[in-house]
């Protein structure tokens, strides 16, 4: 594309406070095409988290940006994440979509690889010369593999900063979902497998949108009054904020008017279990002191680590990345995180509260498809060229339901798309707007 | 209808079945709540969980009998933009299979393809029903109710916003 196109994509005009993107970015086949090389195969992507594979041999193999990989525990306890392609001719050497195994053999040949990685058998090995090189031909690995507190992230790109300066300010908001357990967290078994017939920046956008919430999402506010919410909670204005956190990367934070399983309480948990929630946020404050546990326990964020990866801490935990097929097609995967430790009362009442307004099927989510693919039809009319995200954009703070933290999205995402360098951006220069 | 559960016939559980998929392909879901025990629960599990159970695992939807009334009223109302307007669906139920018969309940086993047009896009849901049904009065009351999709993800349905 030429570059001039390029840079006229995003309009960001801080003086007089607009913002605009230039909707050819949901649409256009070519910026798709450049987005795949110069947004995720330049970032670290999320690929799945340690608890899925817990024991040696546990595998999951899965699509990330676009690669069929395997996530596996090797024998030898080291995580890794393989390229699912038998470095023979090339067909997937795992075909299940978990599983526990020593070894992967190919079924197109019968190569063979142990869950290391390593090529243990070649049928017919004395056919080969003595240049045919065993030990360079396991399977292979993105560039970049890190792990931060059970995370599994990748990177195509092999001079990108580690993992954890590339968080910059997500870091603090990851650590504040990580710390809810001492033992750790885990994605509970079951995949929300689904998609949308829209862009997927809609939907980074709209992860991250507290000013859709009280149309969008009405019913499910009319549903917590039925529950037993005091109606009033709702009108008064909860404060929050919503913050660029350097990288791209960005929140939105709030006291939320829904309970929250690790410690607040709502009227549709019970009265028996007032107490116990009270007691877990005590036990928080004396770990952690009172600001941290406040903001773990009684606050809600919904965590964009960009480009594509959500972590809602909401009304439950979900873990959500999703990739583009097409400019107006993604698919989704969606998942529960939850303390390792907790007691299965406490297992049902999160996942239940989970489904109340989350997922294909909760209260929300279908909803929220309904709004994104609406946008995209409505790109249709090319002849209005732009969406307008300048909301809260001359206020020293912005607000949960301002959409600074959009803008971080989009400028970064700009940068990218433009050929810049992914230079750090400094957290501190990337707070405002 | 029998008078006793015993006599029940599957002829009597297909007629049973196939007014309930009128009922919601009709949108007359007011009635079809009418169908529901007190106890009633709906439940549709993630297409990689189709045997889970939903107090240990994500399912898509794992609703109570309150949460069953939520949902419908939902949809009866104004607010729940993914049915408003409202899809047309079609209901095609066969493979009818009573499993079970213990005490006053009776458990049924059926194949479903439930299509679902909406701004003249298709989508096709193809699973299995479980049914526990219960025998009360002479009449047929429907206590669990679980969608087993047979998809493997929801894609590109990407939303289960009407009652499977």
């Amino acid at each position: 594309m030429e570059q001039a196109a390029l840079d006229n994509l995003v309009l960001d005009n801080r003086e007089a406070g607009l913002f605009r993107v230039h909707r050819s970015a949901f649409t256009e086949p070519r910026i798709m095409a450049l987005e795949q090389r110069r947004v995720f195969e330049q970032c670290w992507l999320y690929a799945g988290h340690t608890s899925e594979i817990p024991q040696p041999g546990d595998f999951r193999s899965r699509r990330v940006a676009g690669r069929p990989v395997i996530l596996v525990h090797g024998s030898d306890g080291v995580i890794r994440v393989l390229l699912n392609t038998c470095t023979h001719r090339g067909a997937q050497v795992c075909r299940e979509s978990c599983g526990n195994a020593k070894t992967f053999q190919c079924f197109y040949h019968a190569w063979t690889f142990n869950n290391q990685g390593e090529l243990v058998g070649v049928p017919g090995e004395d056919a080969y010369s003595a240049a045919f090189d065993r030990a360079a031909l396991g399977l292979a690995s993105p560039p970049r593999v890190e792990i931060y507190r059970d995370f599994i992230f990748i990177s195509f790109n092999p001079d990108i900063e580690g993992l954890v300066d590339y968080l910059a300010g997500a870091k603090e908001y990851l650590d504040l979902v990580c710390d809810q357990s001492e033992a750790g967290m885990e994605i509970v078994t079951g995949t929300q497998a689904y998609s949308m017939r829209a862009n997927w920046k809609l939907l980074v956008e709209n992860s991250m949108d507290g000013y859709h919430a009280r149309t969008t999402h009405q019913r499910y506010f009319e549903f917590l009054v039925e529950t037993g919410v005091d109606a009033s909670i709702m009108r008064r204005r909860r404060g929050g904020v919503g913050k660029s956190l350097g990288n791209g990367h960005a929140v939105i934070q709030s006291e939320p008017a829904f309970g929250r399983p690790i410690a607040r309480w709502t009227p549709s948990f019970g009265e028996e279990k007032r107490g116990e929630l009270e007691a877990i946020y005590q036990q928080m404050v004396e770990r952690f002191g009172a600001e941290w546990a406040y903001q773990m326990t009684q606050t809600s964020r919904n965590l964009l680590i960009f480009p594509n990866l959500i972590i809602n801490d909401i009304m439950a935990i979900t873990v959500r990345t999703f990739f583009p097929v097409a400019p107006d097609y993604i698919e989704i995967n969606a998942w529960a995180l939850a303390p390792k430790d907790e007691s299965a009362e406490n297992r049902a009442l999160r996942l239940d509260n989970f489904l109340t307004f989350l997922g294909p099927g909760g209260f929300a989510t279908p909803d929220d498809v309904e709004a994104l693919e609406s946008c995209q039809q409505g790109f249709a009319n090319r002849e209005v060229e732009w969406s307008d995200i300048s909301r809260g954009m001359k206020r020293a703070q912005p607000l949960v339901d301002d959409e600074l933290q959009m803008r971080a999205f989009w400028r970064q995402w700009h940068a990218l798309m433009r050929g810049s360098q992914r230079a750090a951006v400094p957290v501190h220069q990337a707070v405002a707007d | 209808m029998a008078a006793l559960i015993h006599d029940i016939t599957r002829t009597q559980v297909e007629d049973f079945l196939y007014e309930e998929a009128a009922l919601l392909d009709e949108w007359r879901l007011q009635e079809w709540l009418d169908l529901l025990t007190e106890d009633a629960t709906y439940e549709v599990p993630s297409t990689d969980t189709p045997d889970g159970d939903a107090r240990t695992t994500l399912f898509i939807i794992a609703d109570n009998i309150e949460r069953i009334r939520s949902r419908v009223h939902q949809l009866l109302g104004k607010s729940a933009w993914a049915e408003n307007p409202p899809s047309r669906t079609r209901r095609l139920i066969s493979n009818v299979r009573i499993r079970e018969v213990e005490g006053d309940t009776i458990r049924v086993t059926a194949n479903f393809a439930v299509y679902r047009m909406r701004f003249e896009l298709v989508d096709t849901y193809v699973g299995r029903y479980e049914y526990t049904l219960v025998f009360r009065n002479g009449v047929l009351k429907i206590r669990q109710r679980r969608a087993i999709l047979d998809l493997e993800a929801l894609r590109p349905h990407g939303k289960v916003s009407i009652i499977l």
